[in-house]
């Protein structure tokens, strides 16, 4: 049934984001200052997830979450302390959750015998304590998500509370049953119920799209205000609410009627004394929960967001990029007509001009989202590393608020998992070896995020050992990486983790050191544009920082000529232009030359021969030398025949109708509406170089 | 010209011929987006001969395949004149470089030939099937799967 494939896809959306506070709750809950209401937010987002799942017959999925949210009850009402234990328990059962989830999204079984495990645990938690409250829950099949709620005031001992209800006939078509409300609401306390039938008119008049019935429950109990409006939290869109404490003169909360058109609500002739559960079953199943969500939208005091598909944003930032190019267009036509000069024609292109960068910029920041979304995952991560090597390790995030583009925030999951993990598994030291060396027994890592001069700085540093300099090099000799006895500054020594096939630990062990090194990282951060750099201290740890660029969608480059072609150079490789001088340029054999840069010897390469656009190289006295230095601090001098812009070019692919093309990583459109191939300097300057032994070449290069 | 056939559905197709070396080609109607003058392209690098370069769709980058350095009468000189037929073809977009498109003709499926064995010329495996009119001519059916360089998949 697609539509209910749509709705489930939207269960899913949900349900992740339910999963993601749910983390966040809980880790706030470790800390001392919490407030009651995290343990509140989170029992709320295992409740709706409960009640969604519900819906979908994800059994697993309600029998773990209602377990898991018995003993977040017990937590709420205070009648369990979050100590270590009880949080770790908790943790691993937010883990299991998600896990779950993620099994019904893939139609897979779930891991039955991890299912059971947890589910002791969980019950051995809850002890003695009643299992209370689950009557009223199960009762509700039907529950739409909601995500946010306004804060609720918990108010102590035991007060007598009237509550009239007046479902609205969207509160039948939706599936809820007033039954099931009085009766969750009988638990909390001592309860009479009156149903007023008084408006409901003579048959002959009645009409199914009119909803009558009024119940007026007078309620003695000692649970806080926030319980009662807990039962209603999935109504209160959908019926008059009007909940008021008898004792003192204190809030009168009315909820508001959004008034919905009635559609065909099917609710038989209700008899004054028997509460209607006759809401038509057929009716129930076609309601999804999803028809709902749009009341959750309007519902008062909430931040007003939509969901909008990545598609379209694609699409518009698509758009935007043909805008800019024909911006440049006009503006280059405008030139050649020789209108520059006419002051009006030039005002209005600069507002043209200013506009379409605003334009980009908002769509830019649509496209945005937190770091967080990733930090998050690797609490989990951490965790299980953690577990794995039997080590006591805390993660810090600072700055998990900086934002990158969406595609980049998916592609940056895989390495930092990777590199945290090799933190964990290389980098910290076991417990006994920490102590001895004056450190606290528990390893940190640190995890980082910052906006550094247009580019995005992610850090990822723990207070390990650091890298055994000496060790590596004898790896890398051992496995032939570097030729015996090469002289090699500590950051090269360091920079050899990145090679492939560099695997320093000598036993496999369960994380990491399958082969699958730092150098896969390196290659996945390259590809987001981004490079790898590392520092490391003796006995003090080690940091690796990633620089990525802002966004996939441009870039800022360097227009070069190439013969009669125009390339672009991604000025992020450049490190300086030079016009080369007989002086500093050194021959070496028939065609090698070498640029003598202050006192450093660094190859030059022809870029128009490395495209093949030219046999043999250039005479250098014409043209420029471009030093560009590459992820592994390998340097070369590009040769090219001129210099003529720097601008911001828009990124269009090449592989989507052609294929790949050595030393070029992508396309764009210049003013002129002529494509423009952007250099990769990373392929060309390892290609050109790789006669070479791979290794030892930039080492030599760079002295 | 070549004078259009009968217009019944049924067995018949469309296609768009065009010339190419003083020899008459054409492809299925259904494939072609539009058709463009020729303009220079951006040469790519490292690419097989029969590659033009590439072009600006509207924002799209498009290759331009030389029909005539692919089908082996050598590389064309391409003027003002010529035209590049922009196909679609299993996901991708692609220019055809020819001479001049001549015509749009409904062909019967009947009238299609197999093409007859000429041993070694390079042509052979670009062309699907020869079509016969009345009057002699002839056209010769391209299949794009072959004309086009494969996909090559990003390398690690």
């Amino acid at each position: 049934m697609p539509d209910m494939d749509q709705f489930l896809e939207m269960f899913f959306v949900e349900c992740d984001e339910l999963l993601e506070s749910l983390a966040t709750g809980l880790r706030e809950m470790e800390t001392p200052e919490h407030e009651k209401e995290t343990v509140h937010s989170v029992f709320r987002a295992v409740h709706s997830m409960k009640g969604a799942a519900a819906a979908f017959g994800l059994s697993d999925l309600v029998t773990f979450a209602h377990r898991f949210e018995t003993v977040l009850d017990l937590l709420r009402s205070d009648r369990l302390v979050a100590d270590e234990d009880v949080m770790t328990v908790l943790h691993r059962s937010s883990d299991l959750l998600a896990d779950l989830v993620s099994a019904a999204r893939q139609s897979r079984g779930a891991d039955q015998a991890r299912i059971t495990d947890l589910l002791d645990e969980l019950d051995r938690l809850i002890g003695d304590e009643d299992d209370d409250g689950d009557g009223s829950d199960l009762a509700i099949e039907f529950v739409p998500l909601t995500l946010d709620f306004a804060p609720l005031d918990d108010s102590p001992a035991t007060t007598t509370y009237k509550i009239i209800m007046v479902p609205d006939p969207e509160l039948y078509r939706t599936g809820n049953d007033p039954a099931a409300l009085i009766t969750a609401l009988a638990q909390l306390g001592d309860a009479s119920v009156t149903l007023n039938a008084g408006n409901v008119p003579k048959l002959s008049i009645w009409s199914q799209e009119e909803a009558r019935l009024k119940w007026e429950v007078d309620l003695n109990t000692a649970a806080p205000l926030a319980d009662i409006h807990q039962i209603f939290e999935f109504v209160v869109d959908c019926c008059q609410l009007e909940i008021t404490q008898q004792v003192d003169e204190t809030p009168h909360i009315a909820t508001p009627d959004i008034a919905e058109q009635p559609k065909n609500a099917t609710l038989s002739m209700p008899d004054a004394d028997v509460v209607p559960q006759n809401v038509e079953h057929g009716r129930k199943a076609d309601t999804p929960p999803g028809a709902t969500t749009g009341h959750v939208a309007q519902s008062a005091g909430q931040a007003a967001t939509i969901r909008v598909s990545l598609d379209r944003v694609d699409r518009l930032m698509n758009m935007i990029g043909e805008l800019v190019i024909k911006e440049a267009m006009l503006y280059q036509v405008v030139e050649t007509a020789g209108f520059t000069e006419e002051p009006d024609v030039v005002t209005a292109l600069e507002g043209i001009r200013q506009l379409a960068g605003d334009i980009q910029e908002s769509v830019m920041s649509i496209r945005a989202q937190p770091l967080k979304l990733v930090f998050q995952r690797m609490h989990r991560i951490l965790r299980e590393a953690a577990e794995a090597t039997g080590k006591k390790v805390r993660l810090e995030t600072i700055g998990e608020n900086t934002e990158v583009d969406k595609t980049m925030i998916e592609r940056l999951i895989d390495p930092l998992t990777h590199m945290i993990r090799n933190s964990i598994d290389h980098g910290l030291e076991d417990a006994l070896t920490r102590q001895r060396r004056g450190k606290s027994m528990e390893g940190t890592i640190t995890l980082s995020a910052a906006h550094r001069s247009g580019r995005v700085q992610i850090e990822v540093s723990d207070d390990g050992g650091g890298i055994n300099r000496e060790r590596v090099r004898q790896i890398a000799e051992e496995r032939g990486l570097i030729a015996q006895g090469t002289t090699l500054s500590p950051n090269e020594v360091d920079s050899l983790l990145f090679l492939p096939g560099f695997s320093s630990k000598e036993e496999v062990s369960a994380l990491s050191g399958r082969g699958v090194g730092l150098d896969v990282v390196r290659r996945e951060i390259m590809s987001l544009g981004g490079r790898v750099m590392i520092q490391s201290k003796e006995g003090q740890g080690t940091t690796f920082s990633i620089a990525l660029p802002l966004t996939l969608a441009v870039l800022e480059g360097m227009l070069i000529q190439l013969r009669d072609q125009t390339m672009v150079l991604p000025i992020t490789a450049v490190q300086e232009t030079l016009r080369p001088t007989s002086a500093t340029l050194h021959g070496i054999g028939k065609h090698g030359r070498v640029l003598s840069n202050r006192g450093e010897l660094i190859p030059i390469i022809d870029l128009a021969c490395a495209f093949g656009l030219r046999d043999t190289p250039a005479e250098l006295d014409g043209g420029v030398l471009i030093v560009v230095e590459t992820d592994t601090h390998k340097r070369a001098a590009l040769h090219v025949d001129g210099i003529f812009d720097q601008r911001q070019v828009v990124i269009k692919s090449l592989e989507e109708n052609y294929g790949r093309v050595p030393g070029v990583s992508a396309a764009t459109i210049l003013g002129d509406g002529k494509i423009a191939l952007i250099i990769d300097p990373e392929e060309i300057v390892l290609s050109s170089l790789s006669e070479h032994s791979r290794s030892a070449m930039a080492f030599a290069a760079n002295g | 010209m070549l004078e259009t056939m009968s217009h019944n559905s049924a067995g018949k197709q469309e296609v768009v011929a065009f010339k190419l070396a003083e020899q008459d080609f054409c492809i299925d109607i259904n494939l072609v987006r539009e058709i463009r003058g020729w303009a220079p392209t951006t040469v790519l690098p490292h690419a097989p001969s029969y590659v033009k370069g590439v072009i600006n769709l509207r924002g799209s980058v498009v290759t331009v395949v030389d029909l005539s350095q692919r089908l082996g009468f050598g590389p064309s000189d391409p003027s003002q004149r010529h035209v590049v037929i922009i196909a679609f073809h299993e996901g991708r977009i692609v220019g055809l470089l020819a001479d001049l498109v001549s015509d749009i003709v409904t062909i019967d499926d009947q009238n299609i030939q197999a093409v007859p064995d000429i041993a070694s010329d390079p042509s052979r495996e670009f062309i699907t099937g020869m079509i016969t009119f009345d009057d002699g001519r002839i056209l010769r059916k391209i299949d794009l799967a072959q004309l086009l360089p494969a996909p090559q998949l990003a390398s690690a």
